[in-house]
């Protein structure tokens, strides 16, 4: 019996060798700010006097008082979201398709250039982004629109209400071919070739059945994968509104997407119970929808 | 038949029907690196061209000027730029190795090892898949501040070492081998750490690379422990000060070279490394999958 007891510690302890540099750091930077943002949620924190318990009045606040948050925060969030999320979704898996219809070696060279905008920091490509959306006459789609006739004046592209939505959408897409293009790619190319000769002899008789009834029901597993991809990667990248107008708020709150609006609270006015209890609103939101993705692709059995 | 063959995935050789494919992913993938074309071009453009009324896409006589002024010039702190760029290798060195160090042994033990809160670590690190760091920003601060990492080297490194992607890629790597080797070379006298390190890593190679590319990328792109945790200016990276060099850029035209020049450099590496790696990121991404 003692001797039973003594294995099973020193299984513990040796597996506790292999994790405890990864448990420790992944509790510390990950678990522990999660569980503090939710208790400063509760209280109102200037980060001058010690937090003060306030209850659900935050969460009161943000539902019925912050007009901001209603009237531009949460529909920007909503358009930003549902364009970006989905849109390059469906683009990754599009392109990651066609890619998987080609050799090799011509693949390799066409993924690298479709990945390659993606694997760039958002800063570097905002410097390519700025001077294309320049405000000027001597922008670059300001001068190029000009030349066609199709405007007749340079337009504040990034300033403009109307426009910094719309190229925050764009430039977004540009670069949304990460982590989940590359794993739909592999899941593809790893469908079982005899599945689809199966398939065949069954009647399906074009690509479209052919993706719908084989490809995708075979790689679920990396839908999954790429789509809490996706729902994650989208609500990180709310920040090119602000590097792209170079302000927060962005102007007329016509960028703002509820990351920025947490940084404004955080960051701007100091009221972390404030910008905590956003900030859960937000891991509520993405972890309920990567649930969904979840209903949607999870292998049942 | 014919037409399945013809169509098939993943084939081995051109052929006439791949011709539609194409001419799709041609076009499209011109479409996608036209703002790394830009950035080049840009980069290289000679004073007088980045003036040019009306603007041209490519440059017409390179220069590396940009490149020369960018080493050279401080403008925006007395710290010469290089500081910065030894700060980010640094930086980003460090990250690569200890993330899949400790992703790699983590994985293992995920994997192969029996202990007491096995399944509940997975399922948190599952869960922690869907974490979206920028919310909690301003709490991370607060840890940071509190184990005294603000304004230390260190603080750029230990917050971001646990990578959940990268546990959860290499578990469903390591899973791959068959427990039996494992069992056998146990009942042969081996230790687990022999285990790990003669068995495992070897096997894992292509799982270790891909979690090295995403990690290299979150460090080497990463402003956001330079902008909150770092008050001095000598240890901050080049990413944060390519943020310094792009405020306000519509209105400083001769700025933009030199912009560009720098976002080049943020970008190449990035590059380079994706090409070496490519094949064994694709090995990997086959077992990404959540089941």
């Amino acid at each position: 019996m003692k001797m039973v007891m003594k294995k099973s510690v020193r299984r513990e302890l040796e597996a506790l060798f292999f994790v405890w540099p990864f448990v420790l750091t992944f509790v510390f930077f990950i678990v522990i700010p999660v569980i503090v943002a939710i208790y400063l949620s509760f209280t109102y924190f200037n980060t001058i006097q010690p937090p003060e318990f306030i209850g659900l009045k935050n969460y009161v606040n943000l539902l019925t008082q912050d007009n901001v948050f209603m009237m531009f925060v949460l529909p920007n969030t909503f358009k930003f979201s549902l364009i970006v999320g989905p849109g390059g979704y469906i683009l990754s898996f599009w392109l990651a398709w066609l890619l998987a219809q080609i050799p090799k070696r011509s693949r390799s060279v066409l993924t690298l250039i479709i990945y390659s905008p993606s694997m760039t920091a958002a800063v570097a490509m905002s410097v390519v982004w700025l001077v294309v959306f320049s405000g000027d006459a001597s922008g670059y789609l300001n001068s190029f629109l000009m030349g066609l006739g199709i405007i007749h004046e340079p337009i504040q592209w990034t300033q403009s209400p109307h426009y910094l939505m719309y190229i925050m959408i764009t430039v977004t897409l540009w670069n949304s071919m990460g982590i989940g293009f590359l794993a739909m790619l592999a899941g593809m190319l790893n469908v079982n070739q005899e599945l689809y000769e199966a398939g065949y002899i069954d009647g399906i008789n074009n690509r479209l059945q052919e993706v719908w009834y084989i490809t995708i029901p075979s790689m679920k597993p990396q839908m999954l994968f790429g789509a809490v991809m996706a729902v994650v990667g989208t609500f990180q990248a709310g920040d090119i509104g602000v590097t792209l107008s170079g302000s927060n708020p962005t102007p007329q709150y016509a960028g703002q997407v509820i990351v920025n609006h947490i940084a404004d609270y955080g960051f701007i006015r100091y009221d972390m119970g404030y910008a905590s209890a956003i900030s859960v609103v937000l891991l509520v939101v993405v972890y309920g929808l990567s649930k969904i993705c979840w209903r949607l692709f999870a292998e049942k059995d | 038949m014919s037409s399945i063959h013809a169509n098939k995935i993943n084939p081995t050789r051109i052929h006439r029907s791949q011709f539609k494919y194409y001419l799709f992913l041609i076009s499209l993938s011109a479409f996608m690196i036209l703002p790394i074309i830009f950035m080049f071009s840009q980069s290289l453009k000679p004073i007088n061209e980045l003036f040019l009324y009306p603007p041209r896409f490519f440059v017409e006589n390179p220069t590396f000027k940009n490149f020369y002024d960018l080493f050279n010039v401080t403008s925006v702190t007395v710290i010469p730029m290089t500081r910065f760029l030894f700060n980010s290798i640094v930086v980003t060195g460090s990250i690569v190795f200890l993330s899949i160090t400790i992703s790699a042994m983590a994985g293992f033990a995920l994997s192969k090892l029996e202990f007491k809160g096995k399944k509940l670590l997975f399922e948190v690190n599952i869960i922690a898949l869907m974490f979206v760091s920028a919310a909690v920003t301003i709490p991370r601060y607060f840890v940071v501040d509190i184990i005294g990492l603000t304004d230390n080297f260190l603080g750029h490194i230990i917050p971001v070492l646990a990578m959940p992607v990268g546990l959860f890629l290499i578990k469903q790597f390591v899973d791959q081998i068959p427990n039996e080797i494992i069992q056998s070379a146990s009942i042969d006298g081996a230790t687990n750490f022999t285990i790990f390190r003669k068995i495992v890593i070897p096997v894992i190679m292509p799982a270790m690379a891909t979690v090295s590319i995403l990690a290299f990328q979150m460090a080497w792109n990463n402003t956001e422990t330079s902008e909150i945790y770092m008050n001095k200016e000598t240890l901050r990276t080049f990413a944060f000060y390519m943020t310094t060099l792009t405020g306000n850029l519509e209105n400083k035209v001769a700025g933009q070279g030199i912009a560009a020049a720098a976002a080049l450099i943020m970008f190449v590496p990035n590059l380079i490394i994706f090409i070496f790696m490519q094949s064994r990121v694709i090995d990997t991404m086959a077992h990404s999958g959540i089941k």
